[in-house]
């Protein structure tokens, strides 16, 4: 008990991966069942392993938590250096959610390579697990990359018909990122002889060196955001993966983006985070207003629900770079928040396609009449989608348009026209599918969800009326830690010295 | 029990009734819905007069509830504040919500959504208390917003329907409009007074009185001006005032007692009631109140102008709502809160029961909602008729009905107010008395008098309903030989109990709620500067001395000179001479296109707002994403290095001379380059 209180990261990590080389030996496409059923048992252990980490949290505490550390590469001084704070403890534990719902939507979806689509997942979940928690920039770093072979997997073996434009297009767009990343941490190892993210936030950096490592992250985050205009990959992703693979895109794979702008082009680049400010509160907007619009017109669900994270995900960038308590808490919130709802709206989509094998809006109609249980989620959800109060959905954008009106009115004005937009395509959207007569004979004869696919849309209704409701045990968390972060990010990080000519950049 | 608990069982008992039978409805016998249900309501009325009763002895509370979020200093609670207003509300809410109930299982007796809809009405009820009982913006927010989620899921409760699914689409869009610029007032109230808590933005408020900002720069503005504007834009919306109103009378597609409970009694007055609430920053931006004066007036007369051509009996009500609820804004303008809340109450008791009473009719009538098809129902659904003339003498303003009091009282106050765009409020609102009577009496006379039409095939109305045929599934009408029976005892009964405090709530309450001290301590009025109210109280106590006295004085007055005309009028047009009313149809072709257009209002959203956001997101997305992004960025870069690719593929042709004369060329450039170097 001891051994495991010590390294709860470590097991959240490795438990996940080793359930999933287990499911990889003992499972096989003869004996389903029972690769089902090791993969479930092995994403819920996995899960309750990480339940400690809220349990056992001090909330008091701004800094790191539950770390653990040993050498790993002594010649390049790399540490096995895990830790995790208030950011990343709610991001784990979506993680390590998440994969037991995507585990369960599986269930009877997929029949092709069962025992390889459980595994993927699952170690796909400790690597991500991997990066929410890693201190170290080449341990993060190997996490990071790691985590694209799993997705690029998912998408390539179980996606659509047009998978292999979209699995390049994803792998390319993102790779392209992250090897700038690593430009950034060599040259920060140059600088500090150490891969350890303490020595990187205690160390003075110019100004222009800022600017070209905040680059460099901005590249490698921005993309798995994704920010405008680096956001084209997603659709395309989304719309060519099968449930499960859009269910961790969108939950999990675009925070990993979000958090790391927190962990690492943030706080090592505060002065150049400072300087992009206004570029990014740009961007942000960008992404909220633009890509509603976009949405709006969107014939695909898949699509319309992938271009409506991304607006949402402008909510986070936007919290993160008005460098208020609020705005950034709510950006926080949001991302949790996102990762229930955006999850809950692809395994609706996932519900009708296993059942119509369409994802077109055109193809439906009157869904209710023959699947009330389901349309009432999906309204529910939709509902989320649109930030309405008493759902999770609203606590975060209600934060971050509220800080928004203090840093600029104009940006709270384009800000709060989610309201409009967001309800605008995603009511409209339900509207086409779920209201009105019977459309067609194929949703004439469709059977409404089985009790597998209630359970899963219950516990995350639950989830989203439950935060929307009550959303204080996730900002209290957020406290110590966002508090601790503001403060670094309003001390320069300029060299004493120098400081007075690297101003004038 | 204690008092913090009964205030919470309030609210709660409506939600726990909505949630059982939401998630069980379906398992549950049928009439466990409505008791459920009915119990919760029927409870959370009784407990709300008890509360209103105890205020009336000086019971104020303003308590925390829980702590919904912390955020560095802010802190967001869920909580109650407890006054007069509160208690008024609630039990009007309830009392309305409670009636609606009850007259349901008589309307949606046949309906399969049954259980469905007695969850919704409960959970509107719980949204409702939720945001009357708030202490708090965030609070107030999420009632308001819940109120409109519940609206949308009613509008559209026949989801089968075309025109039911356009227009809750397009209700909860509108309101979202609305919705939009409360938000932005929320975020100037929290960014300039520091918290969300009534009590302490309205304590820091007259220190605030002459801070300016600059939303556009170096343009200075009244802060206060700048909030109250964008918590009014709020108010539009839910209270359904010009220019978002449209979604109102579209509403009516829903089942008709949530149109009395939702779109005439409650919900649509939440933006009149939260104006009031904040009439201590109200108060302080006379600017404010001028916009809020002449958006009401502007409602008030122009939504009357179209009761008068609608032939659905539905959106004639509709309209004469639109036009009431622009009166209480108007009211609000004058700084006379008090007489707009008065003028809330009073009509919520007989905008319900025109409502219920015209869904009667409908129900006697077959779900024919075309009032060129009644005529002479009093013969044969007489109490129906009874509460029906009841409550349109007190919609016109008849002395000595609720109507009256709170009419009069809004066009006195209007009359001494003398801020901008008051004159013309006074006008618009004098104008509308004639208006509301008009158009009240025209559907009075159309249904409950003259001639049986149904029993007459009328080309034109025939071909109204044959197009209404097609929306409403279970619609029908009355076949010409048979004759319309009254509703059973759970629709009349709720008829006749909204009718007795149609008739005497103006006359029992007006003394205490707009010259007595029931909304002390509670709305705030700054004399100085608008002096309306003072001067309405001076009138009344110098002129009037009592509510008899007032009535008789009524008798006297312009307003009931027009009402009275009004009336007179239409029984001439439409019982005497129904041929000039369709001569004036003929001969005013222009105006009459005009108002049966709605003043555009329609059209142009569908095709500049909605059309619009269609095409640009179009045009972002085809030219934005696939064509610059993907096409020039993205895949321009796979394509480029493809291209040079297949070009320099061509040099690798296998071909041994091809090699050995680049060779050659090459070694010939080396030696020529070395020798110039040398």
């Amino acid at each position: 008990m001891n051994l495991f209180h010590q390294h709860i990261l470590s097991f959240a990590i490795w438990l996940p991966i080793l359930a999933g080389v287990i499911v990889l030996l003992l499972g096989n496409d003869q004996n389903l069942q029972r690769t089902r059923w090791v993969a479930l048992v092995g994403a819920i252990v996995s899960f309750l392993v990480t339940v400690p980490l809220y349990t056992k949290f001090q909330l008091p505490i701004g800094t790191f938590q539950f770390q653990e550390s040993t050498t790993w590469i002594p010649a390049f001084n790399i540490h096995y250096h895990l830790g995790a704070d208030g950011f990343s403890v709610p991001l784990i534990l979506l993680t390590s959610f998440t994969t037991v719902i995507v585990v369960i939507a599986a269930w009877e979806v997929i029949t092709k390579s069962v025992a390889q689509y459980m595994a993927a997942f699952l170690i796909m979940s400790g690597l991500m697990i991997g990066v929410f928690s890693a201190l170290d920039a080449i341990l993060y770093y190997v996490f990071w990359e790691a985590m694209l072979i799993p997705m690029f997997l998912v998408i390539g073996i179980w996606g659509g018909p047009n998978r292999v434009y979209a699995t390049i297009k994803f792998f390319l767009y993102t790779l392209l990122g992250s090897l700038l990343m690593l430009v950034a941490f060599i040259y920060l190892y140059h600088q500090t002889g150490s891969f350890a993210l303490t020595d990187y936030y205690a160390l003075p950096i110019t100004m222009s060196a800022q600017i070209w490592i905040f680059v460099a992250f901005f590249m490698a985050f921005a993309v798995k955001i994704p920010m405008w205009p680096v956001h084209t990959w997603l659709p395309d992703a989304h719309v060519e993966a099968p449930t499960g693979g859009s269910v961790v895109l969108a939950a999990i794979a675009l925070k990993l983006g979000g958090y790391s702008f927190l962990r690492f082009a943030m706080p090592i680049a505060p002065d150049a985070a400072h300087y992009f400010a206004n570029t990014m509160v740009t961007l942000s907007l960008i992404a909220i207003v633009y890509i509603a619009l976009v949405a709006l017109v969107q014939k695909d669900m898949k699509k319309l629900i992938a271009y409506s994270s991304i607006s949402h995900m402008g909510f986070v960038t936007l919290g993160f770079f008005m460098f208020s308590q609020l705005g950034l808490e709510g950006a926080v919130v949001q991302m949790i928040s996102h990762g229930f709802i955006s999850s809950a709206m692809f395994l609706c989509v996932g519900v009708l396609y296993d059942r119509m094998h369409s994802r077109q809006i055109a193809d439906y109609g009157g869904v209710v009449n023959t699947m009330p249980i389901f349309a009432a989620f999906a309204v529910l959800f939709a509902m989320a989608n649109s930030g309405l109060p008493g759902t999770s959905g609203f606590v975060g954008e209600f934060m971050v348009i509220l800080a928004a009106v203090k840093f600029n009115f104009w940006v709270a004005f384009l800000a709060a026209t989610t309201l409009i937009f967001g309800a605008a395509y995603t009511l409209w959207m339900t509207k086409r599918v779920f209201y009105g007569a019977v459309a067609n004979a194929h949703v004439a004869e469709l059977t409404d969800i089985n009790r597998r696919e209630f359970l899963i849309l219950a516990t995350l209704a639950l989830l989203v009326i439950g935060f929307g409701v009550y959303p204080e045990p996730i900002t209290a968390m957020l406290q110590a830690t966002s508090a601790e972060f503001l403060t670094h990010m309003q001390t320069s990080k300029l060299p004493i010295l120098s400081s007075a000519p690297a101003a004038s950049i | 029990m204690s008092m913090s608990k009964i205030l919470l069982l309030i609210p709660m008992l409506p939600l726990i009734a909505a949630t059982v039978i939401g998630l069980f409805g379906r398992k549950l016998p049928r009439h466990f819905a409505h008791i459920l249900t009915i119990a919760g309501v029927g409870i959370a009325f009784m407990l709300s007069t008890y509360v209103l009763n105890q205020t009336l002895h000086g019971f104020t509370l303003n308590e925390t509830v829980y702590q919904w979020l912390t955020s560095g200093a802010f802190r967001f609670e869920v909580g109650f504040l407890i006054d007069n207003l509160t208690a008024m509300m609630m039990v009007v809410v309830t009392f309305v919500s409670l009636m609606v109930h009850i007259y349901t299982i008589g309307y949606m007796h046949e309906d399969p959504g049954y259980s469905r809809f007695f969850s919704y009405i409960s959970l509107f009820t719980f949204s409702m208390l939720m945001l009357v009982m708030s202490n708090n913006f965030m609070q107030l927010f999420f009632g308001w917003e819940a109120v409109g989620l519940v609206s949308y899921l009613l509008i559209g409760f026949w989801y089968t329907r075309p025109t039911a699914i356009y227009a809750n689409l397009k209700a909860f869009l509108v309101n979202r409009v609305g919705d939009f610029g409360f938000l932005l007032g929320i975020g100037m109230v929290l960014y300039h007074f520091g918290s969300l808590d009534y009590a302490a933005v309205f304590e820091s408020a007259p220190r605030l009185k002459d801070v300016q900002v600059q939303i556009v720069p170096n343009v200075d503005w009244s802060l206060m001006t700048v909030t109250c504007l964008l918590l009014f834009v709020g108010a539009m919306g839910k209270s359904a005032q010009v220019p978002l109103h449209v979604w109102l009378p579209d509403s009516m597609e829903g089942p008709t007692p949530i149109s009395a409970l939702i779109h005439a009694a409650t919900m649509v007055t939440a933006g009149i009631f939260m104006v009031a609430r904040m009439s201590p920053l109200f108060e302080l931006s006379t600017t404010a109140l001028s916009t809020v004066m002449v958006i009401g007036a502007i409602t008030a007369l122009f939504m009357g102008f179209l009761g008068i051509i609608q032939n659905d009996i539905k959106r004639v009500v509709a309209y004469s709502t639109l036009s009431q609820l622009g009166y209480m804004t108007v009211a609000l303008g004058a700084s006379a809160y008090s007489v707009a809340i008065f003028h809330l109450m009073t009509h919520a008791f007989f905008k319900a029961l025109l409502f219920l009473a015209a869904g009667s009719v409908i129900m006697g009538m077959h779900h024919d909602q075309d009032i060129r098809n009644m005529g002479n129902l009093k013969k044969y659904m007489p109490i129906t008729w009874i509460t029906s003339l009841i409550g349109s003498l007190a919609l016109i303003g008849t002395p000595f009905f609720a109507g009256f009091y709170s009419k009069d009282s809004i066009i006195e106050a209007v009359k001494f107010s003398h801020i901008t765009g008051s004159g013309f409020a006074y006008f618009a609102v004098l104008a509308g008395v004639f208006v509301t009577a008009f158009y009240s009496f025209r559907l009075y006379f159309l249904v409950f008098h003259g001639k049986e039409k149904w029993r007459e095939v009328h080309q034109d109305a025939q071909a109204h309903h044959d197009e209404h045929a097609d929306d409403h599934g279970h619609h029908h009408g009355l076949s010409p030989t048979d004759n319309p029976h009254e509703s059973g005892w759970v629709v009349t009964i709720p008829l006749v109990l909204l009718s007795i405090p149609s008739v005497f709530v103006g006359y029992l309450a007006i003394e205490s709620m707009l010259f007595g001290d029931f909304f002390n301590h509670v709305i705030f009025v700054d004399a100085q500067a608008h002096p309306a109210m003072q001067h309405l109280a001076h009138h009344y106590h110098e002129l009037l001395h009592s509510p008899a006295g007032m009535a008789l004085h009524g008798f006297l007055t312009l307003p009931f000179a027009l009402a009275a005309s009004g009336v007179l009028l239409s029984w001439y047009f439409y019982m005497k001479r129904p041929d000039i009313p369709a001569a004036i149809k003929r001969k005013c072709h222009l105006i009459y296109r005009v108002l049966d257009n709605k003043y555009g209002f329609d059209s142009f959203n569908e095709r500049v707002f909605a059309g619009g956001s269609r095409l640009i997101g179009g045009k972002l997305w085809q030219i934005g994403d696939v064509q610059l992004i993907d096409g020039a960025m993205v895949n321009g870069t796979a394509n480029l290095v493809a291209k040079i690719s297949s070009k320099v593929r061509h040099l690798q042709s296998g071909l041994i001379y091809h090699y050995a004369f680049a060779m050659i060329i090459g070694v010939f450039l080396f030696l020529t380059f070395f020798i110039k170097i040398n």
